[in-house]
């Protein structure tokens, strides 16, 4: 009676793989943001930031005031050693405010060769669209937009 | 022996139907996404919206992280809705203390000093004018994250388009990539034009 059971549940879970293939399509949050300036290269996964999660505990001010984040994707050149040393995501993710830079894979989790930018922005509907090249294959939001 | 075979071939079959079923009924979800003559095509239908993590199409699925993250449904269960952007209404989870976000690091946070000046823009075209609130704005920001670079503190100073906001300046640095989206005509375009003769 055991087999008949375990069968239907490797089924079932085959099923749902084959079923994820049709539903994906890139729907992530309003305002996540996808960085990848050194991660690809250094053989890690993009970095994503949910602005969602962090303003609400956060407000606006608290990072891109205090802590000198500026308004832009990719713009202020945020590496593990400045982490390190306290500044940006290090002012709390350092294990106390945050999660402590060992657990690399909760912040390095977007899907590898996604190009640095903030989902379902107006410019990426708008203007990414137009690009042509190789890095289209590699946006998933500018399949969407281009839908 | 014979009759435990035959239920678990009877299982098998009845499996198999399942996993079918389940295959279909996602596959015509997916036809109908892809369909070009869906309403609205742009829109997102509300089963696509706040997917979790692993699935969402920026998050990476074979990542163990991926599944200890937060969803989003799960923070916004409680939160006012808004039609756009994260469904969220962001301004009235504040005012209604859903959300307390911390105005500073450190222990204390100090609350935030918030400005009650409204700014009325009068727009060239058809549309109303726009009511510029500075206390929704310093509820989340200080004067320095917008004045003197993004917006010079003077009346008449600014030229403001939508063309330009469409491509991120001006109101568009945040608007259009965290704080609801330019498709909100009206919470900005809020006030009627007032008429010729009064002015």
């Amino acid at each position: 009676m055991q087999s008949p059971s375990k069968l239907l549940i490797v089924i079932l879970f085959i099923a749902a793989v084959f079923a994820f293939g049709y539903y994906e399509a890139a729907r992530a949050e309003y305002g996540d943001v996808v960085m990848n300036e050194f991660s690809d290269e250094a053989g890690m996964r993009p970095v994503v930031f949910p602005h969602w999660f962090h303003r609400i505990r956060f407000r606006c001010k608290v990072c891109h005031g205090d802590l000198g984040f500026k308004f832009e994707a990719g713009g202020n050149g945020i590496n593990m050693l400045k982490i390190i040393d306290g500044e940006y995501c290090g002012a709390c993710h350092d294990g106390g405010v945050a999660w402590s830079i060992e657990n690399c894979d909760l912040c390095h989790s977007g899907i590898p060769n996604t190009p640095t930018h903030v989902h379902h922005s107006t410019v990426q509907k708008l203007v990414a669209p137009l690009r042509t090249g190789a890095d289209d294959s590699a946006d998933d939001g500018d399949a969407e937009a281009q839908e | 022996m014979n009759l435990i075979n035959m239920r678990s071939l009877g299982i098998l079959v009845f499996a198999c139907g399942l996993a079918i079923m389940v295959m279909l009924v996602l596959a015509s979800f997916a036809v109908a996404q892809s369909d070009p003559n869906r309403f609205n095509r742009l829109m997102k239908p509300a089963a696509e919206r706040n997917a979790p993590p692993p699935i969402d199409g920026i998050h990476d699925g074979e990542n163990e992280g991926t599944y200890l993250l937060q969803t989003p449904l799960e923070a916004f269960a409680t939160l006012p809705e808004s039609k756009s952007g994260n469904y969220v209404h962001w301004n009235e989870a504040i005012d209604q203390n859903a959300i307390a976000p911390r105005n500073s690091l450190g222990e204390q946070s100090m609350p935030p000093i918030v400005l009650d000046l409204n700014i009325i823009r009068e727009v060239k075209g058809s549309m109303p004018d726009v009511v510029y609130p500075h206390k929704q704005h310093t509820q989340w920001l200080d004067c320095a994250n917008c004045h003197p670079a993004i917006f010079i503190p003077q009346k008449g100073a600014n030229q403001i388009s939508m063309a330009s906001i469409l491509l991120g300046e001006k109101c568009g640095v945040c608007h259009g990539k965290v704080a609801f989206p330019v498709s909100e005509c009206r919470r900005c375009h809020s006030r009627p034009k007032q008429q010729t003769a009064d002015k």
